[in-house]
C-alpha cells in the first residue's frame, strides 16, 4: 500500500493482487488494476487536478462518470497526446502518463490565476461591452490576448500512431445502458430470441451497481450485474459492447457509438486498433442511461475536495478508496444518506446537512446511530486553498447568519437526480419539468421508443429492474419475439427518494464568494443575475451569454441548476424557463475515430487505369483528375515541364504519339429507345445516326449552361456507347438516372457505367494509320474504308479492341478501347508496333496544347456559365427537336449582347507569355465591377506557332477579332498585350485529321 | 447605457447592478410604419439600418422564438468577400467593410478577428481556378494574395503540406482582410443598437398569415394579433418558403441542412480560417479555442435543424486527412442550420409580387458574412421601394431572363451549389 494514503484496507472491486504504476504531473504513484486516474489519483492523496477556463480556479476530481468537468488532463506523449480527457473514465495501466493542463508554470502554482483578481471586471459577457477603445487595440492586443488565454490542453504535436475503424451493427433491440434497468431489459429481450445489443460507456457493468453496497437478488450488486453480463455473453443473440459511449441517436433510430477497444491496454506499438466507431441500426431503442447527480451551489462550491455524493461512495464501494475522513454530506434528498452510510462505514467521520425539515426525510433509517444530521441547514460557504478545508453552515431560513464552521476535507453534495435523457431528445424531442422528482424527464417518446428506470425519472431500484424487464419483453415482442414475462428479482428495499429543489441562496451569501453554476467555464450565480438582468434570461441567451454549458461536460452538472436559478431570478415557474437544446455528442469523440479508415492515403480512394505501371516506368509526372492519376507529361533526363511537353506535341504532331484516355467517363445504353434518349439528352441528334459511326455530342443543363460533352458512338441500332468527361463522370450518370427515372420513365432503354470496363488510348499522328495498321487484325483502316468517324470491333494480338476514328488533337487520330485487363498489352503492342515511327506517349498538358491549338473547348471552358454558343457551337443546337435545356436556352440573358464568347488570344509580341485565370481589360490599372471583360481559360506555349496561345471568353469576343486588349494578373504583378483571335490557331479546315 | 470605459469601471465597483436591459420587450402596438418579419441577424440589421439610414424608426421586428435563434446562432462565423461574380464580389465586400466598422457603430463589441481566410488548392487545374478567382477579386478592388506551399506552411503549420498527402497542397489564396466574428453577439449588437433608435424588437411573436388586400399587404396576423403596417419584410431564413407561402409566394428555394461541427476548445492551433478545394470543408478556431468545421450539405431537402452521421464522417475523415495532428481531438458537438438553396447560389433582395410586402432570403452559404449588408440593401429596398445598386442583382425574376449569378457554376439544382 506504499504511498496509496487514501486506500481502504479492503473492499472495492479492484484488483490489489497487482499493482501498475502511472505518473500524474511528472510524479509517480502506484494503483491496481480496475482503477480509474481519478481513483488512483484519489488513492494516492492527489486532489487537485486542474485549473478552471477563465480564473484558473483550482479543481479536483468532482464525479466518477463521464460528466466530469473539472478533472481533465492530458494523457499520452507524442502522436498519443490528447487533451481534456476526464480522469474519470481512463483506466489506469502501467505507463500511464498524464498531466494537468491550462497553468502556468504548474498546477499548484498558476500565475494565471491573477483572472480571478480582476473577476470584478470579467462578468459574463464583459467582452461584448469592452476593449473597444482606441479601436487598433482590439486587433493588435485584446484579440492575441484573449486568443492565447484560450482552450484548456493542447494537441499532439505528431500524427497519431494508432488506428480506427468502423463497425456497423443491426439489431432488434439496443439497450443502452448496463445498470440493472438495462440489465433486465436485454436479458429479456434476449430470452425471447431478439438480436440485442447492449452498449455501456463504463468498463464493467452495473451502471450505478458497480458503485453501491446494496444487495440485489441476494448478492452483492456488482456481482449481481456481473452475472447477467456473463449470461448475456454467453448468448449468440446479443453483442455486448462495454467501453462503448453511444453518443448521438440520429433519424431513424440510428445511433453512433465509440468502443474504446485499446486505450486501457496501454498499447504502444504502432498501428494497433485504438477505438472503433459503431453505426448501429435498430428496430426498437431501450434508452437505459440512468442519471445524473447535480451538485448544489454555494459559496466557492469549486474546490478540491467537493465531490458529488453519490460519486463519493462510488469511489468507497468500486475503487476501495476513501476521498476524504472528515466528511460534510450537503443534500437536500435522500439518495445522499447512502453515501453518508457507506462513508461512515468506511471509517469516516460524517456530518450530513439536509435543507430539508426531519419530516420530509426518508433516508435516516440508513445512517449508523453515531452520524449527525441537522436538518433545516445548508452549506454556504467553504473555505481552503489547494482543498478544501471546512464548511461553513447556517440554517435554510437565515442563510447568511453563520451558525458554525465545520473542519473537513470532503464535502459531498448533491442537488439532486436528473435523468439522463439525452439520447430521447437529440431527434428533437423536448422534456417536460416533472416535479415529483424535481428535474426535467421525458413525459413520452416515440414509437420504438422505451425508457427505463433513471432515465425515465424512476429512482427506486426495485422499480428499474420491473421496468427493465417490461421494456425488454414490449421491444422483443415488437420484433415479433414471443417472450414470457420473467419476475425481476428482489432487491433490497431502500428508503424512498424525495427531494425539495435548493437552487441557490440568497444574494447576500452568493456576493461574498462565488457561487459556481458551470465549473469548468465559471460561470456564477452573479453570472446568471447579469444575464438576467440585460434581458439573456431566456436558457438559450443565458447559455449563449455566459457560456454555461458550452464546456466539454455539456452542461451535464449545470444546465439544470442554471434554469432552476433563472426560474427564481424571473419569477416564472420552471416548465416555462425552457431548456437548451440537446444535441450530439452524448460524449465528445475523438475526429481519427469518427473518421475511421478512410483517413491520411485511404481518406478518398487514389484511381489508377490499366496502364498505370507503364506510366510509372517510364517516368510519367502525374496530375489528379476525377481522383485518377493521369499521366502529366513524361520528362526525359534533363526535360523540363517546358522541353517535354514541348517534344511530346512535336513529336505527335510530326510523327505519332499516344495518350492514355482510359479515364473517361464510358456509359453504355441499349434498348429500342437509346436513340430517342440520345437525342433528347444532347443537343444533336442520334437516332438518325448510322450504325457503325461515333460523332461529337454536346449535353446542356436544364437551365440551357453546357453541362458536358463527348462521343456518342452507335454499335447497334438499339444500342450506343458515349464517352463523357472525367470530372462529370458520375454527374452525366446521375443526370441520365435522374432523366429517365423522373421525366421518361415510359423511354425503353438501359444503361449502365463501364468507365472502368474499358481500357482507352489515342493513337495520334500523321503515321498513326501506319503503325496501328501493322497491330490491328479485322479492319482495313484505310481512309477509304474507315474515314472520320468510323467505328468497327478488330483485334490485338489475343485482345479484342473496339476502334474509333475521331480527333482531339486535330491529327489523323483513333482511339483504341479495350477491356481493363487487356488494356497494357495492347498499349505496349502499339508501342512496339510504332517504335520505327518514333512513337511517344504523351500526357494531358501535350494533348492541352493540341487541343488548345485546334480551340477544341474542355473543363476550363465548360465552367457551367457557358452557353453551347458562347462556346461557338450555337450551330449543333437543333432546331428539330426537344432536348433539356434547350427553352431556356434561349432566355434573353442567354442569347443578347453581353455574353462572353469564346476566343482565341495571341501575344503581339511573341516572346510575351500569360496565363490561366488571367482577365482582360481594355483598360490597364483600373479598378471596379466592370474592368473585367473575360477572363483567360486556357493557355500553352504552341509549338506550332512558335509563341504562346490561349483561349478566353470575352465580352461579345466573337465581334472583337483583331482587337487589342490586354491580359493581366494583378496577382502577379502582370500585363501584357494581346490580339483577340478566333479560336483555331492550326488547320482551320480540318484536313489532317481527314487525310 | 452608452458602453465605455468608465461605464466598465463604475459598473465594477457597484457589482455590476446597474446595467440595463440589452432590448426592451415591449408589447406589439396595434400598427407599425414597417414590420419585419424574422428576428435573426438579417432582420435585425434591416430594422438597424431602417433607423440609422433611413430614419425609419416606427418599425417592428417579430420574432417567433427568441432573438437570434436561427441561422445567426447556427453558422461558422466566417467572413470574407472574395467572391468571383461582380454582383456578388461589391455585394460582399460592402459587407466586410461594414463589418470592419460593425463594433463601433454598433457600440457592441461583435468580436471581428481578419486573421485571414485561406483557400487551399492541389491541382495545377484547380490553381487556375483560383488564380481566375484571384484576379477577379483584385480587379475589384478586393484584396487577395497567392500563396506558395511554403507560405501555406506557415499561415497554417496545423495543415499537412507534404507530397505524401492524399491531396498534396499545391498553394493557396489568401484573403487577409477574412476572418471570423463572434455570431451571437452580431444578433446582439444589431438588437441592442435598434431598439436604442426606437425600433420595437417582439419575441415569442410568431407571424400565422399576412393581411394582403387588392394586391397590396396591410399588415400581419400574429400569435398575439394583428398587427397592421403598409411595408412588411420577410427575413426568416430557413422557413422562407413556409412563410412566403402564407403570402401566397412560391419561391425558387429548396430548404438543406447544413451542419456545423465543434471540437472541445484546445490551446490555439490555427490562425486563419482554412478551406480546401479537394472537399466540401472549412475550418476555423475560435477565440475561446474550439475547431470549428463546416462540411456539405446533408443531401436531402428539411427543415429539421439538425444533421445525420454520414456528413459528419465525411467531415472528419477530411479534417484528420488535411491536419492529422487532430486525430485525438475531440468532436464536442454538432448541429443543423437550414441553408435556404437557391438555383444559383446567390440570394434574393426583392420586391415580390405583393405591393408593399418584400423579400430577403436565399442566402445559401453567405448568409452570415452577408448579414451587415444585407440589412444595409433591404432596408434602403423598403425605405425607398427601388433596389440598393450592390443588391439590384438579387431579383426573383432574374431566372426568367437567364441573367443569374452563379457563383460556382453549379447548375440549376440548389443543393449543387
Amino acid at each position: 500500500m506504499s504511498g496509496q494514503s487514501h486506500r481502504l484496507p479492503s473492499g472495492g472491486r479492484i484488483d490489489r493482487s497487482k499493482t501498475v504504476r502511472f505518473s500524474f504531473d511528472g510524479r509517480s504513484y502506484e494503483g491496481h488494476p480496475g482503477d480509474t486516474l481519478a481513483s488512483g489519483l484519489i488513492a494516492n492523496g492527489v486532489h487537485l487536478t486542474g485549473r478552471s477556463f477563465k480564473y484558473h480556479r483550482p479543481r479536483g476530481i468532482t464525479t466518477s462518470g463521464s460528466e466530469e468537468p473539472n478533472a481533465l488532463v492530458t494523457t499520452g506523449e507524442g502522436g498519443r497526446t490528447e487533451p481534456n480527457v476526464p480522469a474519470t473514465m481512463v483506466e489506469l495501466h502501467d505507463g500511464l502518463v498524464a498531466r494537468s493542463q491550462n497553468r502556468w508554470p504548474s498546477l499548484s502554482f498558476d500565475l494565471m490565476a491573477v483572472n480571478s483578481l480582476l473577476k470584478p471586471f470579467f462578468p459574463a459577457g464583459f467582452y461584448y461591452k469592452t476593449f473597444m477603445w482606441p479601436r487598433s487595440f482590439w486587433y493588435r492586443l485584446y484579440e492575441p490576448a484573449i486568443r492565447r488565454a484560450a482552450g484548456l490542453g493542447t494537441i499532439a504535436d505528431q500524427p497519431d500512431p494508432d488506428v480506427y475503424e468502423h463497425s456497423y451493427a443491426h439489431c432488434d433491440v439496443l439497450v443502452v445502458g448496463a445498470g440493472p434497468a438495462g440489465l433486465m431489459a436485454a436479458q429479456a429481450a434476449a430470452r425471447a430470441g431478439a438480436r440485442v445489443v447492449l452498449a455501456d460507456e463504463r468498463a464493467v457493468p452495473g451502471g450505478h451497481l458497480a458503485g453501491e453496497a446494496i444487495e440485489v437478488d441476494g448478492r452483492d450488486s456488482a456481482a449481481w450485474a456481473q452475472g447477467i453480463c456473463d449470461e448475456l455473453d454467453g448468448l449468440e443473440n446479443v453483442q455486448m459492447l462495454l467501453r462503448t459511449s453511444v453518443f448521438g441517436r440520429y433519424d431513424g433510430l440510428t445511433f453512433g457509438a465509440v468502443e474504446r477497444v485499446g486505450d486501457h491496454l496501454g498499447n504502444d506499438s504502432s498501428g494497433d486498433l485504438r477505438q472503433r466507431r459503431w453505426t448501429i441500426q435498430t428496430r426498437q431503442f431501450v434508452c437505459a442511461t440512468g442519471a445524473i447527480e447535480r451538485p448544489l451551489v454555494f459559496g466557492d462550491n469549486d474546490r478540491p475536495g467537493i465531490m458529488l455524493a453519490g460519486s463519493a461512495r462510488h469511489y468507497v464501494n468500486q475503487y476501495g478508496v476513501l476521498p476524504g475522513r472528515k466528511v460534510v454530506v450537503a443534500t437536500n434528498n435522500d439518495d445522499s444518506y447512502l453515501t453518508a452510510r457507506d462513508l461512515a462505514r468506511a471509517g469516516a467521520d460524517v456530518t450530513l446537512i439536509d435543507s430539508r425539515r426531519e419530516k420530509d426525510v426518508t433516508g435516516h433509517a440508513l445512517l449508523p446511530g453515531e452520524t449527525e444530521v441537522r436538518y433545516g441547514q445548508c452549506v454556504t460557504q467553504t473555505c481552503g486553498k489547494l482543498h478544501v478545508s471546512s464548511a461553513r453552515l447556517a440554517d435554510i431560513s437565515e442563510p447568511d447568519h453563520i451558525r458554525s464552521e465545520l473542519p473537513c476535507d470532503l464535502i459531498c453534495t448533491s442537488g439532486g437526480w436528473n435523468p439522463t435523457i439525452h439520447l430521447l431528445s437529440h431527434c428533437g424531442a423536448r422534456p417536460k419539468w416533472d416535479s415529483a422528482i424535481s428535474a426535467f424527464a421525458m413525459a413520452k417518446v416515440e414509437n420504438g421508443v422505451h425508457m427505463v428506470g433513471g432515465a425515465a425519472g424512476t429512482f427506486e431500484l426495485q422499480k428499474c429492474l420491473q421496468e427493465g424487464v417490461a421494456a425488454g419483453v414490449a421491444a422483443a415482442s415488437a420484433c415479433s419475439r414471443k417472450a414470457r414475462k420473467p419476475a425481476a428479482p428482489k432487491t433490497e428495499k431502500l428508503p424512498e427518494y424525495r427531494i425539495q429543489p435548493l437552487w441557490r441562496l440568497p444574494d447576500t451569501i452568493s456576493k461574498a464568494s462565488a457561487s459556481f453554476v458551470d465549473f469548468q467555464n465559471d460561470v456564477t450565480i452573479a453570472d446568471l443575475e447579469l444575464a438576467d438582468r440585460e434581458g439573456f434570461g431566456h436558457a438559450e441567451h443565458a447559455k449563449r451569454y455566459t457560456t454555461l454549458g458550452m464546456a466539454t461536460d455539456q452542461g451535464k452538472l449545470s444546465n439544470v441548476n442554471a434554469i432552476g436559478v433563472l426560474s427564481e431570478l424571473r419569477g416564472t415557474p420552471i416548465a416555462e424557463t425552457g431548456t437548451t437544446t440537446y444535441r450530439p455528442l452524448y460524449t465528445p469523440a475523438a475526429l481519427g475515430t469518427l473518421a475511421g479508415q478512410r483517413q491520411g492515403a485511404e481518406f478518398r480512394a487514389t484511381r489508377h487505369s490499366a496502364m498505370h505501371q507503364w506510366h510509372e516506368k517510364n517516368g510519367a509526372v502525374f496530375t489528379e483528375a476525377g481522383l485518377w492519376l493521369r499521366p502529366y507529361y513524361y520528362p526525359r533526363e534533363g526535360e523540363d515541364f517546358a522541353a517535354a511537353v514541348k517534344r511530346e506535341v512535336l513529336n505527335a504532331r510530326s510523327a505519332v504519339g499516344m495518350v492514355d484516355v482510359s479515364t473517361l467517363g464510358k456509359i453504355e445504353l441499349k434498348g429500342p429507345d437509346s436513340g430517342q434518349f440520345l437525342d433528347r439528352l444532347y443537343i444533336n441528334s442520334f437516332s438518325k445516326m448510322k450504325t457503325g459511326r461515333a460523332r461529337y455530342g454536346v449535353m446542356l443543363r436544364e437551365d440551357g449552361m453546357v453541362f458536358d460533352d463527348g462521343t456518342v458512338t452507335r454499335l447497334a441500332d438499339d444500342h450506343y456507347f458515349i464517352t463523357v468527361t472525367t470530372a462529370n463522370a458520375s454527374g452525366v450518370m446521375q443526370h441520365m438516372e435522374f432523366c429517365h427515372q423522373v421525366h421518361w420513365p415510359d423511354l425503353d432503354v438501359q444503361f449502365c457505367s463501364v468507365t472502368e470496363v474499358w481500357a482507352a488510348m489515342a493513337v495520334a499522328g500523321p503515321k498513326a494509320r501506319d503503325v496501328l495498321s501493322r497491330v490491328v487484325d479485322g479492319i482495313d483502316l484505310s481512309n477509304e474504308a474507315f474515314p472520320l468517324q468510323s467505328v468497327a470491333d478488330a483485334r490485338i494480338g489475343d485482345a479484342f479492341v473496339r476502334v474509333l476514328r475521331i480527333s482531339f488533337s486535330g491529327e489523323l487520330a483513333y482511339e483504341i478501347y479495350t477491356p481493363a485487363d487487356c488494356g497494357l498489352g495492347v498499349w505496349e503492342a502499339i508501342m512496339e508496333a510504332g517504335a520505327e515511327d518514333g512513337i511517344s506517349a504523351y500526357g494531358t498538358e501535350a494533348m492541352t496544347v493540341m487541343r488548345t491549338e485546334k480551340g477544341h473547348v474542355a473543363g476550363p471552358e465548360l465552367d457551367g456559365r457557358t452557353t453551347a454558343d458562347d462556346l461557338g457551337l450555337g450551330r449543333m443546337m437543333s432546331q428539330r427537336k426537344d432536348y433539356i435545356g434547350r427553352w431556356l436556352s434561349q432566355r434573353s440573358g442567354l442569347t443578347g449582347a453581353g455574353r462572353s464568347q469564346l476566343v482565341g488570344l495571341k501575344p503581339i509580341t511573341n516572346s510575351d507569355t500569360f496565363r490561366m485565370g488571367a482577365h482582360l481589360v481594355t483598360e490597364p490599372g483600373t479598378i471596379g465591377p466592370d474592368v473585367s471583360q473575360g477572363h483567360v481559360t486556357t493557355s500553352v506555349y504552341s509549338p506550332a506557332c512558335d509563341h504562346f496561345i490561349g483561349l478566353a471568353l470575352l465580352q461579345d469576343g466573337r465581334s472583337r477579332t483583331g482587337e487589342r486588349v490586354y491580359v493581366a494578373s494583378p496577382l502577379h504583378n502582370e500585363q501584357v498585350e494581346a490580339e483577340v483571335t478566333g479560336p483555331v490557331f492550326v488547320d482551320p479546315d480540318g484536313e489532317r485529321m481527314r487525310g | 447605457m452608452r458602453y465605455s470605459l468608465s461605464a466598465i469601471i463604475r459598473n465594477a465597483a457597484t457589482g455590476h447592478k446597474h446595467w440595463p436591459k440589452v432590448w426592451k420587450n415591449p408589447e406589439p402596438k396595434q400598427s407599425y410604419d414597417v414590420i419585419i418579419v424574422g428576428g435573426g441577424g438579417h432582420g435585425l440589421a434591416t430594422a438597424y439600418y431602417l433607423a440609422r439610414n433611413h430614419g425609419i424608426t416606427n418599425v417592428a421586428v417579430l420574432e417567433k422564438g427568441y432573438l437570434g435563434n436561427g441561422n445567426i446562432g447556427r453558422n461558422t462565423t466566417i467572413v470574407r468577400s472574395n467572391y468571383l461574380c461582380s454582383e456578388n464580389s461589391q455585394f460582399y465586400e460592402h459587407s466586410l467593410k461594414l463589418w470592419e466598422s460593425l463594433s463601433a457603430d454598433l457600440n457592441y463589441n461583435v468580436m471581428l478577428s481578419q486573421r485571414g481566410a485561406l483557400n487551399i488548392f492541389h491541382t495545377p487545374a484547380q490553381r487556375d481556378a483560383a488564380i481566375r478567382r484571384g484576379n477577379a477579386f483584385s480587379l475589384n478592388g478586393i484584396d487577395s494574395v497567392l500563396v506558395t506551399r511554403e507560405e501555406v506552411k506557415k499561415l497554417a503549420p496545423l495543415v499537412d503540406c507534404s507530397p505524401s498527402a492524399r491531396f498534396p497542397v499545391l498553394g493557396g489564396l489568401l484573403q487577409p482582410r477574412g476572418g471570423s466574428v463572434r455570431h451571437d453577439a452580431v444578433a446582439w449588437g444589431f438588437a441592442r443598437a435598434a431598439d436604442r433608435r426606437g425600433v420595437d424588437i417582439i419575441q415569442n411573436c410568431e407571424v400565422t398569415g399576412f393581411q394582403i388586400e387588392k394586391g397590396r399587404v396591410r399588415g400581419v396576423e400574429t400569435s398575439r394579433g394583428p398587427i397592421s403596417a403598409s411595408k412588411v419584410g420577410i427575413v426568416v431564413a430557413g422557413r422562407s418558403t413556409l412563410v412566403a407561402q402564407m403570402a401566397g409566394l412560391r419561391l425558387p428555394i429548396e430548404s438543406h441542412v447544413l451542419q456545423c461541427f465543434v471540437t472541445e476548445p484546445v490551446k490555439p492551433v490555427l490562425d486563419t480560417v482554412v478551406m480546401f478545394a479537394a472537399a466540401h470543408f472549412s475550418i476555423v478556431q475560435s477565440d475561446k479555442g474550439g475547431l470549428v468545421f463546416n462540411g456539405d450539405l446533408d443531401g436531402y431537402n428539411s427543415y429539421a435543424q439538425r444533421g445525420n452521421m454520414p456528413v459528419m464522417t465525411g467531415v472528419a475523415e477530411s479534417a484528420v486527412s488535411f491536419m492529422p495532428r487532430l486525430s485525438r481531438l475531440r468532436l464536442l458537438r454538432h448541429w443543423g442550420g437550414i441553408n435556404d438553396m437557391t438555383p444559383d447560389g446567390s440570394p434574393f433582395i426583392t420586391r415580390t409580387p405583393v405591393k408593399g410586402l418584400f423579400f430577403n432570403g436565399g442566402w445559401c452559404y453567405g448568409g452570415f458574412k452577408g448579414t451587415p449588408a444585407s440589412g444595409w440593401t433591404f432596408a434602403h429596398l423598403i425605405a425607398n421601394d427601388e433596389p440598393h445598386p450592390f443588391a439590384s442583382g438579387y431579383t426573383l425574376s432574374r431566372f426568367e431572363t437567364g441573367r443569374v449569378i452563379n457563383e460556382n457554376g453549379a447548375g440549376p439544382q440548389p443543393g449543387r451549389h
